[in-house]
């Protein structure tokens, strides 16, 4: 799960991270209210939205005047912040952050991340704060410093006085940087974090390090234990049609393409996209309805794939294991005749009793096109969707 | 002998008393598994499908001579069953628990190396369909009977795309040594290379199959080790060709969010390591034939 700035820069300030004084805003008015409240004669004035780059992408706005930052505040507002994490739909701007300007000596990058290699937590540093971490990677791959933590007795001292070190910062300085590095990685291991990235922390003209940008993602796994993180999720950022099918205990991705996919399992679920790619075809979504395929997963699975206009074609592949394939295709029955569906259906059935699943199947009535290999599923699905395009634009052509 | 898990291994469920957890014990019984004991704390002294139920895992360990498990326990308790586990001198446990906290197992991993290397408990999992050696034992969820005897390694990421490829081998008289599930989680107990590592010391495994899925840099490890020490022909799948960069596929850890991370990059590296990359799922059981058939 991912959080605003101003949410994860209240948390990290929770832990000892020092970050610029700054409010939240959900109007022009509030904002500028806000503005004059912080005092000064600078502000920054920025879009709160769960994607980087948002400077670039014109979201972040400087601001001498109240009158600026009521300008700032009109174009953002109600807008979609489009950057290179949105994709082309972006995402809607509901809340700003107004925050002093603070006058920048020198920016540096700073990550934690989880590394899969070493499978502890490691420290991503570079003096190449401001740009993207995968630019300072291909561009300055010196710059970038790294530690990994030792996760029985946590972040030493003397890890993060190194990292200050490499780092170029001047001795004055370094005492501010081990408490950055010790906040932030008690943030990550208590809250049970996936990533916290300041970018950039800046030396500001007056010697102190500031967070001036702050992003954090946390695991869905642990949310359990920390009601006050679950809290913050903020649904107006997330695709509607993926949190509807997270709440429904589905795993649910929307793609581009027009061939709706229903399967049990991820792997499955991703190489029967795969396939229909092969097969000439484009997956409109990956969903795992997960190992079980009960009759009632199956329709509302039907229901979400469904609810993509885009989608022109369904392929179900479910290989059935412990649970037998007639019980699965007494579902897809079941879910087909509670759901009216006028485009067409491809059902793949493998695994235990899979005879006794394809003649229910048959015997329903239903125009279900059948298919055995995976390979057929998607040739069948791809082949149906474009016969079903051609008739349709037939019919509109007489 | 097959690796991991044998006829003789002696099994205990931790967790058996959950819904989930008593139907496997019972398929696990019916497929020949000895299974020898539950773990479930305060239902000690209670019997599932036959078999003893115990408090702690020293206690099952001590009453049944047990040297496998299987954890079935929720995920905010399984990190603690795993490593109560590997405490009580479990040799080789199975956990099929989605969901863990990635920091909980960060503190497993940490927590086993607590114990020297020969006596250091394997894991594999979690959130994975477990371990069969066809014909001698199942540890795990998967059906049983679509796997045949034989000499084929299977080594997974997921469940039904590893039963895609049993299947697959079956419809051509092909059976598997083992098969192993290592889960789709980011942080697990084994990872491709440390059973490939088994896989090249087994007698009874002529070929070895990896079926890997985008994210992580296990599949390019492998690759390393592949190319610098394993003799046997090796054959991969990747999925998640189509799979958009930065989004999670279902597994927790199926997110490309790195270099060599998405199923192109994978099957490049893959294949310069000498493994024979199948191109799409639906010839996986195919390309696993042919290499035998050179092999032979």
């Amino acid at each position: 799960m991912d959080i605003h700035e101003y949410q994860a820069k209240e948390v990290l300030s929770n832990f000892g991270v020092a970050v610029p004084s700054g409010a939240l805003a959900y109007s022009p008015e509030q904002a500028a209210y806000r503005a004059r409240e912080l005092g000064g004669d600078k502000w920054i004035v920025k879009a709160q939205v769960h994607a980087g780059g948002r400077g670039k992408a014109g979201g972040v706005k400087l601001c001498n005047t109240e009158n600026e930052i009521y300008q700032a505040c009109d174009d953002l507002f109600g807008r979609k912040l489009v950057t290179h994490q949105t994709g082309p739909e972006g995402k809607g701007i509901y809340r700003v952050y107004v925050e002093s300007a603070v006058p920048i000596d020198r920016e540096i990058y700073l990550g934690f991340v989880l590394d899969r290699s070493s499978q502890r937590v490691m420290i991503v540093a570079s003096s190449e704060g401001g740009m993207e971490i995968e630019d300072i990677s291909a561009e300055r791959p010196e710059s970038i410093v790294r530690s990994i933590v030792e996760p029985a007795v946590g972040l030493q001292e003397f890890q993060a006085r190194e990292i200050a070190f490499n780092l170029g910062l001047e001795p004055r300085l370094v005492q501010q940087m081990v408490r950055t590095l010790q906040g932030c990685y008690a943030a990550f291991s208590e809250l049970d974090a996936t990533m916290v990235e300041i970018n950039p922390l800046v030396v500001t003209g007056d010697d102190r390090v500031l967070a001036l940008d702050a992003k954090m993602s946390f695991d869905d796994n642990a949310l359990f234990r920390h009601p006050q993180i679950a809290e913050l999720r903020d649904k107006s950022q997330e695709d509607p049609r993926e949190s509807r099918a997270a709440d429904r205990g589905l795993s649910y991705v929307g793609l581009e393409g027009n061939i709706g996919c229903i399967v049990n399992g991820a792997g499955l679920a991703m190489a029967t996209m795969d396939t229909i790619k092969l097969a000439g075809g484009e997956p409109a979504n990956f969903l795992d309805i997960g190992g079980g395929a009960s009759p009632e997963r199956v329709a509302k699975a039907f229901r979400l794939v469904l609810s993509d206009t885009n989608v022109q074609a369904v392929l179900v592949n479910i290989f059935a294991g412990i649970n037998r394939c007639d019980w699965v295709a007494e579902g897809v029955v079941q879910a087909l005749r509670e759901i009216e569906i006028d485009i067409p259906v491809v059902v793949r059935l493998a695994g235990t009793n899979v005879e006794e699943g394809q003649k229910i199947l048959a015997k329903s009535g239903l125009p279900i096109i059948r298919a055995t290999t995976l390979m057929e599923a998607a040739e069948r699905a791809v082949g149906a969707w474009r016969n079903d395009l051609s008739q349709n634009t037939k019919m509109r052509a007489v | 002998m097959s690796i991991l898990l044998d006829r003789d291994s002696r099994v205990i469920v931790q967790g058996i008393t959950g819904r989930m957890a008593r139907f496997h014990t019972k398929d696990m019984l019916a497929y020949g598994t000895n299974v020898v004991g539950g773990v479930v704390p305060g239902k000690g002294g209670e019997t599932v499908e036959g078999v003893p139920v115990f408090d702690t895992v020293k206690q099952a360990v001590e009453a049944t001579g047990a040297d496998a498990s299987l954890v079935f326990v929720p995920p905010p308790f399984a990190a603690d069953s795993i490593m109560e586990a590997a405490d009580a001198g479990i040799r080789y446990c199975v956990c099929i628990t989605d969901g863990i906290p990635a920091q909980d197992m960060i503190r497993v991993k940490r927590y086993m190396y607590r114990y020297p290397k020969e006596k250091r408990m394997v894991l594999t999992g979690p959130n994975c369909a477990g371990t069969i050696s066809p014909g001698k034992a199942l540890l795990g969820i998967m059906p049983g009977h679509i796997y045949l005897p034989g000499n084929v390694g299977i080594i997974g990421r997921s469940g039904t795309l590893g039963y895609e490829a049993a299947a697959q081998l079956k419809e051509r008289g092909l059976g598997v040594s083992t098969s192993v599930g290592i889960g789709g989680d980011p942080i697990n107990g084994s990872s491709f290379r440390d059973i490939l590592e088994r896989f090249e010391q087994d007698e009874s495994t002529e070929v070895i199959a990896m079926i890997g899925e985008i994210g992580g840099p296990q599949e390019a490890e492998a690759a390393e080790y592949i190319r610098d020490h394993v003799t046997k022909p090796v054959v991969a799948y990747v999925a998640g060709l189509t799979a958009p960069k930065g989004r999670t596929m279902g597994h927790a850890g199926a997110i490309i969010s790195a270099f060599g991370e998405s199923a192109s990059e994978k099957v490049e590296i893959l294949s310069a390591a000498g493994v024979t990359v199948a191109e799409n799922p639906a010839v996986i059981g195919e390309t696993i034939a042919r290499v035998m058939g050179k092999a032979a």
